[in-house]
C-alpha cells in the first residue's frame, strides 16, 4: 500500500515537473546552454578572471568583503583565534603613495595566478588549480603544512586555528587546512558570478568586473582591452586572473 | 696500536638514569604539547595567519640540518678514508638518524593535520620541494641504516665505504633540499636566493658536527673512558673551519641582497631595525654563534680546555637556534612587497612588521623533539656497540 501512495506521488510530481518544465523552457534553456553539467569537467577553454576599477573603488566601503563573509561564511566563526589568526578570504587594502599621498583602495584576495606559486610548493597535490584557471584547496588532502602560504606572494590564505561548526555546504572548511578566495566556485558552476561582483554591482559602484578572459567578446574581456588592467607583482610572471585598474 | 673494540655503555649509574629522567621528561612535555595542539587547532600557539612557521620550525629545521651535520665524522672516515675518524663513525651515523627522527617528529606534529601524514606519504607533486624533501628525508633513514649495518656486520664491512658514499652525497642533497625551502620562495623578500642550499650545507656542517663533538665528549666522559686530545682538537680544528665558513656565508648573503636596492628594507629590518630579530642576528649568529666559539677553538690557552670546547659547542647550537629564528621567523615578520613606494594597511595585517610570541605549547614542542634525539642516542649507546672503548690518542693514530 505504502509502495503504491510512493508510486503515485512520484508519478504526480514527475508529471507535474514535466509540465511545469515545457512551460518555462523556452526561457530557461539560453542559461542552461551556458552551464556546465555536473559531470562535466571544467574547460581550459574558458579563463575565469577578475577586473578592479581601483578608481570606483571607495575607501571606506567593505561590501564585497561583507558578501563573501556571507556567502562563504567566514568571519565570525573564529570565536578563539585571535584576530591574527582569524581567516580572510578578501580584504580591503589602503594604498597611500609615500610620495605623493595619494590615496587609493582596492579588495585583494587570491589573484587566481595562471602559475600559481602555492601549488607549485603544495607536497601533496591539496593545492590546485582547475583547468578553467580557479586556484582552490581540496580540504581532504590538505595536510595543513602552511608552506602555500609562505609561498604566496598576496599573502591570501588564510590557516584554520580552530575547530568550526556550521559550515555552508558550499564552502566546507576545517581546523588544520588551508583556504582561500575560491572565486565562489560554486556559483560559477551554476553559471552565477562570484559574491563580491555581484554586491559591488548591486550597489552601483561598478568596481568590479567578472567574466571569462578567453572571450574576446566578454565584458572583461573588452574592458581589459580598452582601458588596460595591471597585475600585483606582476613581476613574477604568474600571470594572475585577477587584473586591476588604476593602480 | 690496538684494535678498536666498541662496547656498550654500562648505563646503571644514577647520573645516567637520572640524563634520561630529564630528557624524558622533556620529551613526554613536547609530546603532551603536541596533544593539547592537536586538539584545540593551533590557536593555542603563537603562530597566525601571518607569521605561519614559528617556534616548532626554528628546531625541526635546526634539527635537520644538524643530522646531516653529524654524519660528518662517519662520511669523513668513508668517502675521505681518514682513520683517525672510523672508530667514531658509527656513534656519527646513529646520531644523525635520531637528529632526524627528532626534527621530523616536531615537523610532523605542528601539521594542521598530522594525522594525514599518510597522505603526505603517498601523494606527491614532485614540483614541491616538500614533496622531494619527504623522499629525501625517509631515504636518508634508509640509506644510514644500510651504512650501519654494513659497518657492524662484519662479513658487510668491504662494502661500507659505497654506503658511506651513497649516504655521503645523499646528505648534500637532503640539506640542499631544505635551504631550498626558502630558496624557491619568491613572495618574500628574506628568501627567494640560490645561496640559501649552499648556506644550509655549510650550516648542518658546522651545526651537526658542535652536536657530535659534545654527545661524544660527554659519552666519553660519563662512561669513564679515554678520549684523546688529538682526537677532540681534530674534531674542533674543522668546527673551526665551519663556523668560519658560516659567517662567510651569511656575509656573501647579506652583502648581495644590500647592492640590490628593492632588498635595502628587509635587510635594514634584519641589521638594523628589526629588535629581537636584529639583536638575535648580531648577539645571536654573529657573536655567540660565531666569533666566541672560534676564539674559544682557537685561542691556545682555552683550545685545549675541554669545558671550554663544550662551551664552544654549545654556543655554535644556540647561535644556530638564532640563525633559523631570524631566518626563518624574521623572514616573514617582513611585509611582502606587493606595492612598492607605498604605505599599505588593511585588516589583515598588510603592510606592517608583524608581532610573533611563541606559546610554552610550541615552545615544549620544539625542545621535546631536541630531547627525543638525544634520548634515543643514550639507549642506542646503551643497547648497540657503538662507542669504542678507549679513545686514547695512542690507540687510534689520530694524526692519520
Amino acid at each position: 500500500m505504502k509502495q503504491d501512495t510512493d508510486m503515485n506521488r512520484r508519478r504526480f510530481l514527475g508529471q507535474t515537473a514535466g509540465v511545469a518544465g515545457l512551460t518555462i523552457v523556452p526561457g530557461v534553456m539560453l542559461y542552461e546552454v551556458q552551464a556546465r553539467p555536473a559531470d562535466q569537467a571544467a574547460s581550459s577553454s574558458v579563463r575565469w578572471g577578475m577586473l578592479i576599477d581601483t578608481r570606483q573603488c571607495d575607501t571606506g566601503c567593505t561590501d564585497c568583503v561583507t558578501a563573501c563573509k556571507t556567502e562563504n561564511g567566514w568571519g565570525s566563526t573564529e570565536t578563539k583565534s585571535s584576530p591574527e589568526q582569524q581567516a580572510q578570504w578578501i580584504r580591503k587594502v589602503k594604498l597611500t603613495d609615500k610620495q605623493t599621498g595619494h590615496v587609493q583602495s582596492l579588495p585583494l584576495m587570491c589573484q587566481h595566478c595562471e602559475t600559481p606559486p602555492c601549488v607549485d610548493v603544495c607536497p601533496t597535490g591539496a593545492s590546485m588549480k582547475r583547468a578553467d584557471g580557479i586556484v582552490l584547496v581540496d580540504k581532504h588532502i590538505c595536510i595543513g603544512c602552511r608552506y602555500c602560504m609562505m609561498a604566496c606572494p598576496y599573502k591570501a590564505r588564510s590557516f584554520i586555528h580552530e575547530p568550526l561548526t556550521d559550515q555552508k555546504p558550499h564552502a566546507p572548511r576545517g581546523v588544520g587546512t588551508v583556504e582561500s578566495c575560491t572565486l565562489c566556485v560554486h556559483r560559477i558552476d551554476k553559471d552565477g558570478t562570484p559574491a563580491c561582483v555581484e554586491a559591488c554591482n548591486a550597489e552601483g559602484h561598478k568596481a568590479m568586473y567578472f567574466g571569462n578572459l578567453n572571450d574576446p567578446d566578454s565584458d572583461i574581456s573588452k574592458h581589459l582591452k580598452q582601458h588596460g588592467g595591471e597585475q600585483i607583482r606582476a613581476d613574477l610572471g604568474l600571470n594572475t586572473g585577477v587584473r586591476y585598474q588604476g593602480l | 696500536m690496538k684494535a678498536i673494540r666498541y662496547l656498550q655503555i654500562e648505563g646503571r649509574s644514577v647520573g645516567y638514569y637520572a640524563l634520561l629522567g630529564i630528557l624524558g621528561l622533556i620529551v613526554a612535555a613536547g609530546g603532551l604539547a603536541a596533544l593539547y595542539m592537536e586538539h584545540n587547532g593551533h590557536y593555542v600557539t603563537g603562530m597566525n595567519n601571518q607569521i605561519v612557521w614559528g617556534i616548532p620550525h626554528v628546531f625541526a629545521v635546526f634539527l635537520i640540518i644538524a643530522a646531516s651535520g653529524a654524519l660528518n665524522v662517519a662520511s669523513i672516515s668513508s668517502v675521505f678514508n681518514k682513520k683517525a675518524y672510523k672508530p667514531l663513525a658509527l656513534l656519527s651515523a646513529f646520531l644523525s638518524v635520531c637528529l632526524l627522527l627528532g626534527g621530523l617528529t616536531v615537523l610532523v606534529l605542528d601539521l594542521g593535520q598530522p594525522d594525514r601524514l599518510i597522505i603526505a606519504m603517498t601523494l606527491y607533486n614532485f614540483k614541491s620541494i616538500f614533496a622531494w624533501n619527504m623522499i629525501l628525508y625517509n631515504g636518508f633513514i634508509a640509506v644510514v641504516a644500510v651504512y650501519i649495518w654494513f659497518m657492524m656486520e662484519k662479513r658487510m664491512n668491504k662494502y661500507s665505504r659505497y654506503a658511506g658514499f651513497t649516504a655521503f652525497f645523499w646528505r648534500l642533497m637532503l640539506t640542499t633540499g631544505t635551504g631550498s625551502i626558502f630558496g624557491f620562495i619568491v613572495a618574500r623578500q628574506a628568501y627567494d636566493a640560490a645561496i640559501m642550499a649552499p648556506m644550509f650545507v655549510i650550516m648542518s656542517l658546522s651545526y651537526g658536527l658542535a652536536i657530535f663533538i659534545l654527545v661524544m665528549m660527554a659519552s666519553y666522559h660519563w662512561s669513564e673512558r679515554e678520549l684523546g686530545d688529538a682526537t677532540v682538537r681534530r674534531m674542533t680544528n674543522l668546527l673551526g673551519v665551519f663556523i668560519a665558513a658560516v659567517l662567510y656565508f651569511t656575509l656573501t648573503y647579506h652583502l648581495t641582497n644590500l647592492y640590490v636596492t628593492e632588498n635595502h628594507g628587509v635587510e635594514a629590518f634584519i641589521l638594523r631595525d628589526g629588535g629581537l630579530y636584529t639583536q638575535l642576528f648580531w648577539i645571536g649568529t654573529i657573536l655567540i654563534g660565531g666569533l666566541l666559539p672560534l676564539f674559544l677553538i682557537y685561542f691556545p690557552a682555552t683550545a685545549k680546555n675541554r669545558k671550554m670546547i663544550s662551551a664552544a659547542c654549545v654556543m655554535v647550537i644556540l647561535g644556530g637556534l638564532a640563525t633559523l629564528y631570524v631566518i626563518i621567523i624574521g623572514g616573514q615578520a617582513y611585509p611582502l612587497e606587493m606595492f612598492p613606494g607605498k604605505i599599505v594597511e588593511s585588516s589583515f595585517f598588510d603592510g606592517g612588521i608583524k608581532a610573533y610570541t611563541p606559546t610554552l605549547a610550541e615552545i615544549l614542542l620544539g625542545t621535546g623533539g631536541f630531547a627525543l634525539s638525544l634520548i634515543m642516542v643514550a639507549l642506542v649507546v646503551k643497547i648497540l656497540r657503538v662507542l669504542p672503548d678507549n679513545m686514547a690518542d695512542a690507540n687510534v693514530d689520530p694524526h692519520y
